[in-house]
């Protein structure tokens, strides 16, 4: 196996007495599809929130490249990551979030141009090109111009992957990508994903509750309960042949409610 | 009839200083305020007390006394001399109206919603690429109304610059009325009416700034 890009060390964390990760290792290989599962409240979303620099672990290594994420050197000292070593690392991370997060003020085609534009100063119409490409791979060339509440749940949500795309991440985070669809719309997102997975040397963490999905896509899957990784393995393992007591407890509420 | 006339001219004579002292307070009460409002959310604990200190002081206390202070107080006290009259006006003005507007600033900042910084930080922005590409663009769509309504105040408190000596559409109306005591009805309608004039092309921008603050802000 390849060195991993991605390094969860005894990550913990507390949101004030709460203790929602009590000690996550995980290695992420560069390319790999790794899909999150487990009760709500398990602490799926906040690993990877760690790892995009939302939330700040309490305790624990996060490496990425085998750089300390939230910590840096200075001379001989270890101390909190700045803002300058964030940027400087989370560069290869990107995200997908739930409730799409576009910028309302913005074309579909300004919110994919934005970020190559202003971060990494690319030329306009280089960018403006690209852009346009990465709009017809998800379906909207039609929609370029349009304003976000103009658009479907589904259609967003496809925006927020060609918006997270054009910074060509080397790790992709979706974080219940599906969850705030209508389940007509659940289709189309997905279908874009799983191009993504199929073509893409691109690692992607899922957090998700689409099993079937996760079962086609990932080459791992872990399940999570109660802030621990509860059991971890190939998808046809742990949903089609669980072993834990509560992973089957788990996936039996899916499939009685399909 | 012929006095309506007479008094018109008269107190077409100090509109010259109402203007000025109104858009010079315009410009920069909005100035103050888009700097205080960004100090209050900012995330330097030393600066958001400073200015949290300044809003509360000039919020807290009433404009006339405050013009007062600048105009005699500092003077006497500190020898501090803030040049003319109109300045000490303006500055004093747009003190006190920068410190409710930045309350307006800070509220916009703050109800933008938490996702917008999040997509932000997930695209690597600075935080200044934040504020200015992300947040303040939608922020002021929301301030826009609220500002209209508070420019149609600091109108209002110009008046109050006749009490320092500066010869405003107020002070000429004074004077006329001090010499013709029996048409001081006439003085104070035709004040009222000028006021009001000065006032509608504000109100008219206020209501276009509504619309157009509806317009732009949906959440996607």
């Amino acid at each position: 196996m390849n060195a991993p890009i991605v390094q969860y060390k005894n990550i913990r964390k507390a949101f004030g007495d709460i203790e929602v990760l009590k000690g996550i290792d995980l290695d992420i290989a560069p390319g790999e599809k790794v899909a999150l599962i487990g009760p709500s409240g398990s602490g799926k979303t906040t690993i990877i929130r760690l790892l995009m620099t939302l939330e700040e672990p309490t305790s624990g290594v996060i490496e990425v490249n085998g750089d300390n994420l939230w910590m840096m050197e200075k001379g001989s000292k270890m101390l909190p990551a700045d803002e300058k070593h964030l940027r400087a690392i989370r560069g290869d991370i990107g995200m997908v979030f739930q409730h799409f997060n576009l910028f309302p003020h913005m074309t579909i085609l300004e919110n994919c141009m934005l970020a190559p534009t202003i971060v990494k100063k690319k030329e306009k119409a280089a960018v403006r090109k690209n852009a346009l490409e990465m709009l017809y791979k998800v379906g909207l060339s039609d929609k370029v111009d349009l304003y976000p509440s103009q658009l479907s749940g589904g259609q967003k949500q496809r925006v927020a992957m060609a918006r997270a795309l054009m910074m060509k991440p080397k790790v992709m985070l979706f974080d219940e990508v599906t969850s705030a669809l209508d389940p007509e719309l659940v289709g189309e997102v997905l279908e874009v994903i799983r191009g993504l997975a199929k073509s893409g040397e691109m690692a992607m963490i899922l957090v998700t509750h689409e099993m079937d999905f996760a079962l086609d896509i990932a080459d791992r899957v872990l399940f999570l309960n109660e802030g621990v990784i509860e059991e971890e393995g190939h998808p046809e393992e742990i949903l089609v042949n669980p072993k834990s007591e509560r992973l089957q407890d788990f996936l039996s509420r899916f499939t009685s409610s399909r | 009839m012929g006095s309506i006339a007479d008094i018109s001219l008269v107190l077409l004579s100090g509109l010259k200083i109402t203007l000025i002292v109104l858009l010079l307070s315009i410009v920069f009460s909005t100035l103050i305020a888009l700097v205080a409002g960004l100090s209050r959310v900012s995330n330097h604990l030393l600066v958001t007390k400073f200015t949290g200190f300044y809003v509360e002081i000039f919020r807290g206390t009433s404009l006339i006394v405050q013009l007062f202070w600048f105009s005699y107080a500092l003077p006497g006290l500190f020898n501090i001399h803030l040049g003319s009259d109109i300045w000490v006006a303006v500055l004093a003005i747009s003190l006190n109206y920068g410190a409710y507007m930045s309350e307006i600033v800070r509220g916009a900042i703050l109800s933008i919603p938490a996702g917008q910084t999040e997509a932000s930080i997930a695209l690597n922005f600075t935080g200044f690429q934040r504020m200015r590409f992300v947040i303040l663009p939608q922020a002021i769509r929301m301030m826009l109304p609220e500002f209209g309504n508070y420019i149609i105040q600091i109108l209002k408190a110009t008046s109050l610059v006749s009490l320092i000596g500066l010869t405003d559409l107020l002070y000429y109306g004074n004077i006329y009325r001090s010499t013709h005591l029996s048409e001081a009805p006439t003085v104070y309608l035709l004040i009222l009416i000028v006021y009001f004039l000065l006032a509608l092309p504000l109100i008219f921008l206020t209501r276009r700034m509504e619309k157009f603050a509806k317009k732009g802000v949906v959440h996607g």
